[in-house]
């Protein structure tokens, strides 16, 4: 590609590359618009396509969609479960951030493949391994079932999917930024007379606070958004357990595809915020995040 | 250690300088030994309970908190009961920030701060819990020249105005030799030596603190009734230890030999090369070693290459 | 009141910092009855069936052309995204334009976004009434309802695995490497195939790798676009849904093992690249 540039880019004093090295002026705008277009097909078009959908009946149709009571369940179960996913995976992140970035012992890397682990299972997968937990033919099935406890089909087992598809985002974001970070500012709050706790308090936790608020963000989209794992634990009872994704999904294969697009977009919006506050924290506070933490 | 003294620990790089200094502040545990207070055992003691003001490498100032909150810190760590009013702490941080000459700069943030004022800083906050001792770990190691060569000074007025017990890590000998009220010299994990700067430049312990302490070359010589010889002839002002005679090692700085009339020389050579630098002269002796002999002298006569010359000991020394 | 230290045994190196013993068990847990104890149960169910009762399974047809799909394609949209997506990084990181941020924001779209909100999107764009598929079904391409609908869904979500694995490698290039190279006479594309591209290659793969992974797994966005016709456009993972709502626990089970095992052997063949890579280069 760089001959071209050699060629298309002219005389040196036409177009004057910016840097002595690098790609001429038309491979440069070449490029950037391959992958423009390129995103625009793939990334871009679908988010639009949402909200278009959603309001291609206007907007009593669309605010109708969220007067039916199932839709209002859905959105209340998805909230529940995040309320309940979401702090559980910030406590555990933490706790986990501290005693693998902060301490030295064996068998560290193989703690920090196994918290890893279930963003390499297939979100069907996940589903699948707490039916065979807690299914009428499970391993602990039989139990739960006679003492009268509904795990599966139920709010504990679309908790438990989703904590399962979320568990590693808080812990995988905190470690490396608390490695990064080191001991020294603890070990300086020890020697001025500090508590454990209180160095905690008063050092660790605000400086991995912006880590913590972005991981916590992305935890959250992934949480509400959760499709694949919810759906083989949720047994898709209307107005009982079916969470905003499946929702849309029951809308869509019954063609209401105007409602289902109007319920997308909520999630669709949550997407947008969720970007747009990653984006700042980004730009803002990189320093304060871990590099290269991503997804 | 002397209360009210400041000492410098002096060693390699992977002496253990730092370690000990952790250890004294409660910061890494000893396999064996104690760590005395004052006479009283503080091996078992956690490090909140130490009273150290510890000093890190690259200071470990809180990154989120202002100057003064950084001052504050190990006042507002107490219990309330322990705690001084909000006024007492506003006016010790004030007090400290002029100490370090940056009054004014209570409400900024380290990262507004340049290396040395983020050094003070970090003083100030360990001073401001009125530590038993001070502890500062390679004080002015991650600054630049003359910033360091300045805040030694300062860092020793300090300590002049303040009595504070201190000790310092550093693996630059002028530091020590500039800074301290008492050396101690470290290597791989032993204490080699430890007195006033004039002790240890005067009477090294070994060749290790030697060695350490500046540039020396190792001469074969014969000691011998107290005497030292090389080539036959006395070394000035050398006195072998007690009971050391036969083949020894004399070590040798380099103004300790002087180029003179081949006659009157304990040593010959040829002049290889020499370079003036700041009223000195530096002069490589070729002795048919691979290794040139280096002598240092006044500017003044000059020594072309391929001169014969004699050189001639005045001072060494000489360990069992 | 203070005795001297007792020399024990530890499992850590000592340190002044407290709270390792409760955190550590915490940790420990959360992971064993979140995540090891069901994918013991997994493993438990699996190996009821022995292997060859999971062969069985992978050679019934409508199995074993579920699987063909899923990896097949996935493979395919892994390398359209690792080709797109080192063009996306490699414009977001060298050239400077207006709107790049956004750009940049963009890429993390599919993270962002539900699968099922994708899967839908993507369904009625490529659909042949939709904006997109209209297009395509002119030149002759039925997107929706086809291999190629599953081919979009799994490109959708592998981008920005492998956009984000390359990007701050890419960034990292040193510019004296480049110019050094210009000034000893290469040509520009010299310097790009010699030196600028080598060091970039095991992120490259670690993003295919990442992006096909992903894509095998994957169910909400492709489910709507792929129209699930068996033999055709049934993916793995739905036939895993299919196989749990007939109760066939073992199947599911079966089908669920084979795919852990692909991604099993994915972990490992990113981690080889990485200890490659780390040896060669010094990084990962």
């Amino acid at each position: 590609m760089s001959e071209g540039a050699a060629i298309l880019s002219g005389p040196a004093h036409v177009s004057r590359p910016t840097s002595a090295v690098g790609e001429g002026r038309a491979v440069r705008w070449t490029l950037i618009a391959v992958a423009i277009v390129f995103l625009a097909l793939f990334l871009v078009l679908p988010m639009l396509t949402i909200f278009v959908q959603a309001f291609s009946k206007g907007w009593e149709t669309y605010l109708a969609t969220f007067r039916e009571p199932d839709a209002i369940a859905a959105v209340k179960l998805t909230l529940t479960v995040a309320a309940i996913a979401v702090p559980f995976n910030l406590v555990f992140g933490v706790a986990a951030a501290w005693a693998i970035a902060k301490f030295e012992f064996p068998g560290k890397s193989l703690l920090v493949t196994l918290i890893d682990l279930p963003f390499s299972v297939s979100p069907v997968v996940s589903g699948l391994i707490y039916v065979l937990v807690f299914g009428t033919q499970g391993v602990f099935g039989g139990f739960f079932a006679a003492h009268g406890i509904q795990i599966l089909f139920a709010l504990p087992g679309i908790v438990l999917a989703t904590i399962f598809v979320t568990f590693p985002f808080v812990a995988r974001e905190l470690i490396p930024l608390m490695q990064e970070q080191g001991t020294a500012e603890e070990e300086a709050a020890l020697t001025l007379g500090a508590s454990g706790l209180w160095a905690f308090l008063t050092v660790t936790l605000p400086n991995i606070r912006w880590g913590l608020l972005y991981s916590v963000l992305l935890c959250n989209a992934r949480a509400m958004g959760e499709f694949g794992a919810v759906s083989v634990v949720s047994g898709h009872i209307r107005g009982l357990t079916n969470t905003i994704p499946l929702h849309v999904e029951i809308l869509y294969n019954e063609y209401n595809f105007v409602a289902a697009f109007a319920v997308a977009s909520l999630l669709a919006g949550l997407a947008l915020v969720t970007l747009l506050l990653k984006s700042v924290l980004e730009w803002r506070y990189a320093g304060d995040l871990a590099a290269g933490g991503r997804h | 250690m002397r209360a009210g003294e400041l000492l410098g620990l002096l060693g390699p790089s992977g002496s253990g300088k730092t370690t000990l200094l952790r250890i004294i502040a409660g910061l890494d545990f000893p396999d064996r030994g104690r760590v005395l207070f004052g006479g009283d055992d503080a091996t078992g003691l956690p490090v909140q309970q130490r009273a150290v003001g510890f000093v890190f490498q690259h200071y470990a100032l809180f990154k989120h908190m202002s100057v003064a909150d950084n001052i504050a810190y190990g006042l507002n760590a107490r219990k309330r009961s322990d705690r001084p009013s909000r006024t007492e702490i506003r006016r010790r941080v004030g007090d400290l920030l002029d100490l370090i000459k940056l009054s004014g700069f209570g409400d900024r943030y380290p990262s507004q701060l340049s290396g040395g004022q983020r050094q003070r800083v970090a003083l100030a906050r360990a001073l401001a819990v009125e530590p038993r001792v001070l502890l500062l770990d390679e004080p002015f190691g991650a600054l630049d020249a003359q910033v360091r060569k300045d805040l030694r000074r300062w860092l020793r007025e300090i300590h002049d105005r303040t009595g504070q017990t201190t000790i310092f890590v550093t693996h630059d000998q002028d530091e020590a030799l500039e800074l301290s009220d008492r050396v101690a010299v470290l290597d791989r994990g032993r204490l080699e030596q430890v007195g006033t700067p004039d002790e240890v430049q005067d009477n090294p312990a070994s060749a290790t603190v030697l060695k350490f302490l500046g540039d020396a070359v190792e001469i074969e010589a014969i000691a011998e009734g107290g005497q030292v010889r090389v080539d036959g002839r006395p070394v000035p002002s050398v006195v072998a230890p007690e009971g050391l005679i036969g083949p020894v090692k004399l070590y040798v700085r380099p103004w300790q030999i002087q180029l003179t009339e081949p006659a009157a020389a304990h040593l010959h050579g040829t002049v290889r090369a020499s370079h003036r630098s700041q009223g000195r002269q530096r002069i490589e002796v070729d002795r048919g070693e691979s290794r040139p002999l280096l002598v240092e002298d006044f500017d003044g006569e000059r020594y072309a290459a391929g001169r014969e010359v004699g050189l001639r000991i005045v001072g060494g020394y000489v360990f069992a | 009141m203070s005795e001297p230290r007792k020399p024990r045994r530890q499992f850590r190196r000592p340190s002044v910092l407290p709270g390792f013993g409760i955190t550590f068990g915490y940790t420990l847990t959360c992971l064993s009855l979140v995540v090891l104890l069901p994918l013991a149960a997994l493993v438990w169910r699996a190996s009821g069936l022995g292997l060859s009762g999971i062969l069985d399974v992978a050679r019934d047809p409508r199995v074993a052309s579920a699987l063909r799909i899923s990896f097949g394609v996935s493979l395919l949209a892994a390398l359209t995204a690792s080709i797109f997506g080192f063009v996306v990084a490699w414009v977001l990181t060298r050239y400077r334009f207006p709107g790049r941020r956004i750009v940049d924001a963009t890429v993390d779209l599919p993270f962002a976004l539900p699968t099922a909100v994708a899967g839908i999107a993507l369904a009625s764009l490529y659909a042949p009434t939709g904006l997109v598929g209209a297009q395509l079904e002119r030149i002759g391409i039925q997107a929706a309802y086809t291999p190629v609908g599953i081919f979009i869904a799994m490109v959708f979500i592998g981008l920005p695995f492998a956009v984000r694995t390359v990007q701050p490698l890419i960034a990292e290039i040193d510019k004296e490497v480049e110019e050094a190279s210009a000034t000893l006479g290469a040509s520009r594309r010299a310097t790009l195939v010699k030196v600028v591209l080598p060091p970039l290659i095991p992120a490259v793969l670690t993003g295919f790798a990442l992006a096909f992974a992903r894509g095998v797994g994957e169910y909400g966005s492709i489910i709507f676009i792929a129209g699930n016709l068996p033999y055709v456009s049934e993916i793995a993972p739905l036939l895993i849904v299919i196989k749990l709502s007939e109760y066939d626990y073992a199947g599911a089970a079966a089908i669920a093992t084979i795919m852990l095992g692909i991604s099993f052997l994915t972990l490992l063949a990113i981690n080889l690249i990485q200890a490659w890579s780390r040896r060669r280069f010094g990084y990962v």
